[in-house]
């Protein structure tokens, strides 16, 4: 195989106009290269190429143990990190028939909607900026700050948390856990009137996403697009409900459907999270027993041969984990099938047809993080 | 009548007439001409730095942030820190860029905002030129600026620039109609172009009451038209940073960078103040008819003070909606000029000429 | 799972080729590799549950044969089934495209040529997704890249 190297050239048109957003580019949220073919601003089509931040996981993993994949996991989809430790942390858990504590499953929920809260303020801030709002950058942030402190006060970290291990947490949460949870709460249902005062409400906002970038239930599960991308479409994807994992079988929630399928029912669907995972957190904060932070585990954890596969709703779709053991104390193989990898080879779909402004806007809505790209 | 001590015609006739007893008249005029020339350019230098803080510390406060804090109190110096910073930094030459353009785009650009710049009428006798076509100038010159831009995008040999600007080019070509039109409805108003005269019509009150309703809708349609022709947000698509990186001045650095950022900020000053002078009086105080002992008080204040303070908050007005609105996507930008302002501005011109004509203004 | 005898009798009488167990999880079917693109034709276009969501699609390299593994998720019902194919010609590992049935199988098949070396036939962009061209399959269990990779006895 390795003898016969394949080279396949993109063959161009001369009237072509080719230019590459990336891999440094604003609008890109990291290192991701889109080539772009245009016809005065129209986007004929686009190529993305990936790869840049590229750092093998999934090889590395194979040489780790269980509980150290988890750090890695946390370098995927940084701003979902709680939820990439989540699905190993489960995976094991199932593969080992180890009941978690009570207590580790709510606080596993508060940190899981805390994180995709946190998650979906950067998109917010990112998607305003990407639209040229500025100003929604600063009031996502401010927000967002809560969070984090509420993350750095228990963990000791604010963004690559690494806090759950097969079994249950690192260690207990801090005392104000819960108090902390319950003022932030309080405090976002207070500023949300004003995400919508600066964008949701806006007419240039609406002029600019509405019918921009249509993607149809039949295209987002032909493409794979999960989480809220999808549920913009009405593809109902959301792992919390269909393959319920955790506590979420027990907690009531709904999950948000828009049917129009584009950047501002994208859009819709993050905002209506946002609140109701607000539901979600106030229930489980009041709700927290006590308990053990952990279950007994072994010191090093050996999986018993087979395959294990495990799905956790991320705050940009479904993340699943695929591990293939033999027994010994490293997986045999290791896939995360990340949501962002699917998510983004849409965007030629969506963006073709469009302005430069529409490409924008729609990769906005999409909320891609490169590092889960490439892995 | 405005008090004759904040009047600076004595000021400038004295000067006029030592000058020319001391030497022969051209030497004289000349002399004239490089004493503005100088005083221009040092307006201008301090106008940038400060607009610029301005822009910085009102942003600062609409996003919930302190702004510029740590060069001097308050940060009064950032800016010229920055200038230091623009000054010392290094030109880069572009590969394959047609340098002579790519060198001259800047200065053309700052030339066209230098020039508007001398027929404003900033206080009572403070008027470097005074045409009897003051308005139909200042149009004509304050549009050459979108040459530099397009040359720059020309020349920088960078798709970005190149797209940047020719967005500038449909957008400034489009929105020039509407500033006219806007500015054309106070010129049937006051019956002159030149802007003195225009600034003396507005004694007894300012147009934007005068004229009540038809003014109005002048005058929205000028802020929404010049903010689109300055390429200030919402309206920033030639540089829309989020799409185009920086637009038009992506390949620029160090000084000449700095000209495109100051020649943009005069623009705006220069915007700001052609609306206040011709909406809100200039440099003529808030007088309302009949009110005696009110219209006294309020000639008490400089007239130079009441110019700068309704620049200032025409300027403060296009800060804000620069940081609080979205961009538009170029098709719709110019619909909303060929679709809704330029008919609109063409019947309040029609309705202007009415009103005038049956003297239903005040 | 619920419905898995069903959903297991019905596959059955589907793909009579294939074998389908219990697996831990979830349905596990193994396709002769000559049979697999009919079969993933059936599975997504048969009337009952429509497998048309793909979720995973990836390989297992083991040593003595690749493994490719679909994950496949009917968005209707949320059923899920694990197809495997075994590709036993690990020098040249070949495989039909399904890149014509589910899309974003176009992009995990280039993955998955990028890190194992296994050919999709008929795709249609078949490039190396992350690596330069030339460059070994990393994720095969027998690549060696003595600068980057330390290896730990165990």
């Amino acid at each position: 195989m390795s003898d016969e190297v394949i080279k396949n050239i993109i063959v161009r048109e001369d009237e072509d106009y080719i230019i590459n957003m990336g891999p440094q580019h604003p609008s890109t949220h990291g290192v991701l290269r889109l080539e772009v073919c245009l016809n005065g601003e129209t986007v004929n089509y686009l190529t993305p190429h990936i790869g840049y931040i590229h750092r093998s996981i999934e090889k590395m993993c194979e040489s780790d143990t269980y509980k150290q994949i988890i750090h890695l996991s946390d370098r995927m989809d940084y701003l979902s990190s709680h939820m990439n430790n989540e699905a190993i942390c489960l995976a094991v858990e199932n593969a080992l028939e180890v009941e978690v504590p009570l207590r580790v499953k709510y606080i596993r929920v508060a940190l899981d909607e805390l994180s995709r809260i946190a998650s979906h303020h950067l998109w917010w801030s990112a998607f305003g900026m990407d639209l040229g709002a500025l100003t929604a950058f600063f009031y996502g942030m401010r927000d967002r700050e809560k969070i984090l402190a509420i993350f750095e006060e228990s963990f000791g970290s604010r963004l690559l948390h690494s806090f759950n291990t097969p079994g249950g947490l690192m260690h207990d949460v801090h005392p104000n856990f819960q108090k902390h949870i319950m003022e932030f709460v309080h405090y976002f249902r207070k500023k949300l009137p004003e995400y919508k005062q600066l964008l949701t409400d806006n007419v240039i906002f609406h002029n600019r996403t509405k019918g921009i970038g249509n993607m149809t239930r039949e295209t987002a599960i032909a493409f794979g697009v999960t989480g809220p991308s999808g549920r913009g479409s009405g593809f109902s994807c959301d792992v919390r409900k269909t393959a319920p994992y955790g506590l979420y079988d027990e907690i009531k929630f709904n999950e948000i459907l828009h049917d129009k399928g584009d950047s501002f029912a994208r859009y819709l669907v993050r905002m209506e999270e946002m609140e109701e995972s607000l539901n979600i957190l106030e229930y489980v904060a009041d709700n927290i027993p006590e308990g053990d932070f952990t279950a007994k585990m072994k010191p090093i954890v050996k999986l018993p041969e087979g395959e294990y596969f495990q799905r956790v709703e991320t705050a940009r779709g479904e993340l699943s984990v695929y591990i293939v053991s033999d027994g010994k104390k490293f997986p045999y193989r290791i896939k995360f099938r990340s949501p962002n990898f699917s998510n983004l080879f849409v965007l030629n779909t969506l963006a073709k047809g469009g302005l430069i402004a529409d490409l924008v806007a729609i990769s906005g809505s999409l909320d891609l993080v490169i590092p889960d790209i490439d892995r | 009548m405005i008090l004759d001590i904040y009047s600076f015609s004595t000021l400038t006739a004295s000067i006029n007439k030592e000058l020319h007893a001391a030497m022969a008249p051209w030497l004289a005029v000349l002399t004239e001409f490089v004493l503005i020339g100088l005083l221009f350019l040092l307006f201008y230098a301090i106008l940038g730095l400060f607009l610029v803080y301005l822009e910085r510390k009102v942003c600062a406060v609409m996003q919930n942030r302190i702004g510029p804090n740590r060069v001097g109190k308050w940060g009064i110096f950032q800016t010229i820190a920055d200038f230091i910073k623009l000054i010392t930094k290094e030109l880069i030459p572009i590969k394959n860029a047609d340098d002579f353009l790519f060198n001259l785009a800047p200065f053309i650009v700052i030339i066209t905002s230098f020039m508007v710049m001398a027929a404003l009428p900033f206080a009572k006798g403070l008027q470097a030129l005074d045409f009897n076509i003051g308005i139909f100038y200042i149009i004509a010159v304050s549009s050459l600026g979108v040459v530099g831009i397009l040359i720059a995008g020309w020349s920088s040999n960078s798709k970005y620039s190149l797209i940047g600007a020719m967005r500038s080019g449909a957008q400034v070509v489009s929105y020039e109609l509407s500033v006219g039109l806007s500015l054309l409805a106070i010129v049937v108003f006051s019956g002159s172009m030149q802007l003195s005269t225009i600034v003396e019509s507005q004694a007894n009150g300012w147009w934007i009451f005068k004229g009540h309703i038809p003014a109005l809708i002048a005058f929205v349609i000028y802020l929404i038209a010049s903010t689109a022709e300055i390429n200030r947000g919402p309206f920033d698509l030639a540089e829309a940073e989020s799409e185009l990186t920086a637009g038009f001045h992506t390949e620029y650095s160090g000084i000449k960078f700095a000209f495109f950022f100051l020649a943009e900020y005069i623009n705006m000053f220069i915007v700001a103040a052609i609306a206040a002078t011709l909406f809100f009086g200039g440099w003529m105080p808030l007088h309302i008819d009949h009110w005696e002992a009110f219209n006294r008080v309020m000639d008490y204040i400089p007239s130079i003070i009441w110019f700068f303070g309704k620049t200032f908050f025409i300027i403060y007005l296009i800060m804000w909606f620069k940081w609080t609105f979205p961009r538009l996507r170029i098709d719709q930008l110019l619909n909303l000029e060929w679709k809704y302002l330029l008919p609109l501005s063409l019947l309040n011109i029609v309705l202007i000429s009415f009103v005038v004509l049956m003297g239903w203004y005040f | 799972m619920k419905n898995s005898e069903e959903l297991k009798t019905f596959l059955a009488d589907l793909i009579p080729f294939a074998t389908i167990e219990e697996g831990k999880q979830h349905l596990e079917i193994v396709v002769p590799l000559d049979k697999w693109h009919e079969t993933a034709q059936k599975l997504r276009n048969n009337d009952r549950t429509p497998f048309d969501y793909l979720i995973s699609l990836t390989a297992v390299d083991y040593l003595t044969k690749f493994m490719v593994v679909y994950h496949l998720e009917a968005a209707s019902t949320h059923e899920l089934v694990v197809v495997k194919a075994e590709v036993e010609n690990r020098d040249k590992p070949q495989i039909d495209t399904v890149s014509d049935i589910w899309v974003t199988a176009e992009f995990h098949e280039r993955e998955v040529f990028d890190l194992f070396g296994i050919r999709f036939n008929n795709h249609p962009d078949l490039r190396r997704l992350f690596l330069d061209e030339g460059y070994g399959f990393p994720l095969r269990k027998d690549f060696k890249d003595e600068i980057n990779i330390i290896e730990l006895s165990n």
